[in-house]
């Protein structure tokens, strides 16, 4: 059974409900509405980045787990034929990562780039990639792992806070508490272990307008320096999407359907 | 055909099917019987590898199944609840199994045509009641003409009209040389039907015999005999 079928399946199932087309749409309204009102197009990318950066884990997550729990049945129905587990599990995946990831593209990068396409809007458009792509992956080891719908958006929901609002108010107080200590490179490697913290730090480097952007991407730029910086930041991304994906993968071997 | 040696699940902490041994040849039909949460459904899954036993080894034509997919081409499953995505049409459906199993394979009609599937090819399944998913199921398990037909608790659910054309249908594919295995409660349906009956209780094998036809006047009366003593060992235990 060849897997690229199996992946037009749940693309067309994706598709078939009408979220990931709202999704694009409401993100373009984002984007618009941000050029619109910003002077220049530095301005507008700040201003869009901070959408993006809460937006696409919150998005990715809430959307991968309904996704997940909905197509339970699916999942058995396919797994009753002569299809591979592996491949079935690969085409959820892949086929949630595109779609977050199209209508990403479409909202954000797209109306963009009228500005022209520069290093900052490709770097703009790679974090975002990352971000859906680490998010759908937790996302999907949690929803495979939880049986019960309510309880598996419930973890994926405090996940995307603890990354995008707990996790800056820990390390103020880790800053605050350990003042007297020299803390600079240990705030740096803190900072990378969180994902939306990282890309957010990627675009203010490559910007140049991280030290007016506090601690954590005034630190990064001191401490790290630009090239190395940025290819340990690829780095770390790379090892976030693939981590949980093989947790995720593992638990879906394995599964009880 | 089927091999089972020294299956074990566990759910958790829960011991669901212990140390199962089984050996099903061709050209029968097996009821697999016991009463609600004996483990049933489980051990048919196990040979689907829909669940993954925790240890022990099942064989399909001599092959493992573990790390395989391709032996489920042989194998024709209708589940005890049908597995449909809900938001699609009937004709989806039945296009993605043939997609996957392939169009060509689909041969046989029988149930799809006798069940009149045609005149509701365009509902959502959503819209449709258990008895028709039903119907659906039990027409796409007999469609590909496979060479194992695992049917769990086919008839719940069916009118008796469509419940007796099942049965019909079911010794149709047995006299073509078929292995299928039922579950089911009713006992006359396995008087009727079994060539060999085996009695799941509480995740062990505790009878397996084999049915001769040309037995008692009254087999369902002792089959019934039979499963109340083991009840009361139950109970007892
Ligand atoms: N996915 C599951 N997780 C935990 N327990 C389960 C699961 N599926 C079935 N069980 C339990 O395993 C036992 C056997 O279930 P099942 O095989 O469906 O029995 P049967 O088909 O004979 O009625 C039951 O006690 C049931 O509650
Ligand atoms: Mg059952």
């Amino acid at each position: 059974m060849n897997g690229n079928k199996i992946l037009k399946f749940i693309i067309l199932d994706i598709l078939r409900n009408k979220w990931v087309i709202t999704y694009t749409v409401f993100l373009m309204c984002i984007s618009a509405g941000l050029m619109f009102f910003s002077k220049d197009s530095t301005k507008a990318i700040v201003s869009v980045l901070n959408v993006v950066l809460i937006l696409v884990p919150l998005v990715s997550i809430l959307f991968c787990s309904i996704h997940i729990y909905n197509s339970k049945e699916f999942i058995q129905m396919l797994l009753s034929q002569p299809v591979k587990r592996s491949t079935i599990f690969f085409a959820e995946y892949t086929g949630l990562v595109i779609s977050l990831s199209v209508s990403f593209l479409a909202g954000i990068i797209l109306p963009l780039s009228f500005y022209g396409v520069s290093t900052i809007l490709i770097y703009l458009a790679l974090t975002g990639v990352f971000l859906s792509v680490i998010f759908s992956a937790f996302s999907v080891l949690i929803s495979i792992s939880t049986d019960e719908k309510v309880k598996g958006i419930g973890i994926s929901l405090f996940l995307w806070l603890f990354f995008s609002v707990l996790y800056d108010g820990l390390v103020l107080i880790i800053y605050f508490a350990f003042n007297d200590y020299p803390l600079e490179k240990i705030m740096v490697i803190i900072t990378t272990l969180n994902p939306v913290d990282l890309s957010r730090v990627l675009i203010l480097l490559k910007l140049d307008i991280s030290a007016l952007m506090g601690y954590t991407g005034a630190n990064f730029q001191k401490v790290a320096g630009s090239m190395t910086g940025i290819f340990l930041s690829f780095t770390v991304l790379i090892m976030w999407s693939i981590t949980p994906l093989y947790f995720a993968y593992r638990k879906f071997m394995k599964k009880n359907f | 055909m089927i091999n089972a040696e020294n299956i074990n699940k566990y759910y958790g902490k829960f011991h669901v099917l212990k140390s199962i041994n089984l050996k099903i040849d061709k050209g029968q039909i097996v009821a697999l019987m016991g009463p609600n949460g004996s483990g049933k459904t489980t051990l048919l899954k196990c040979i689907l590898g829909l669940v993954i036993a925790d240890s022990g080894e099942i064989k399909v034509d001599g092959a493992s199944i573990k790390n395989n997919f391709e032996y489920r081409h042989k194998i024709g499953y209708m589940p005890q609840t049908a597995y449909f995505p809900e938001n699609i049409k009937v004709k989806d459906v039945i296009q993605i199994i043939k997609e996957i199993r392939g169009e060509k394979s689909a041969t046989d009609f029988e149930l799809y045509e006798y069940y009149g599937i045609e005149n509701f090819t365009d509902k959502k399944i959503s819209s449709l009641s258990q008895g028709m998913k039903q119907k659906v199921s039990s027409a796409l398990t007999f469609m590909f003409d496979s060479d194992i037909l695992i049917l769990d608790e086919p008839t719940a659910g069916l009118d008796p009209l469509s419940a007796e054309y099942m049965k019909l249908k079911i010794k149709k594919e047995k006299d073509k040389g078929k292995l299928i295995i039922i579950t089911t409660h009713i006992l006359n349906e396995v008087e009727e039907l079994s060539d060999r009956m085996i009695y799941l209780l509480d995740g062990e094998v505790r009878a397996d015999r084999i049915n001769d036809s040309s037995g008692t006047k009254n087999r369902a009366e002792s089959i019934l005999e039979k499963f109340t003593d083991l009840f009361k060992s139950y109970e007892w235990k």
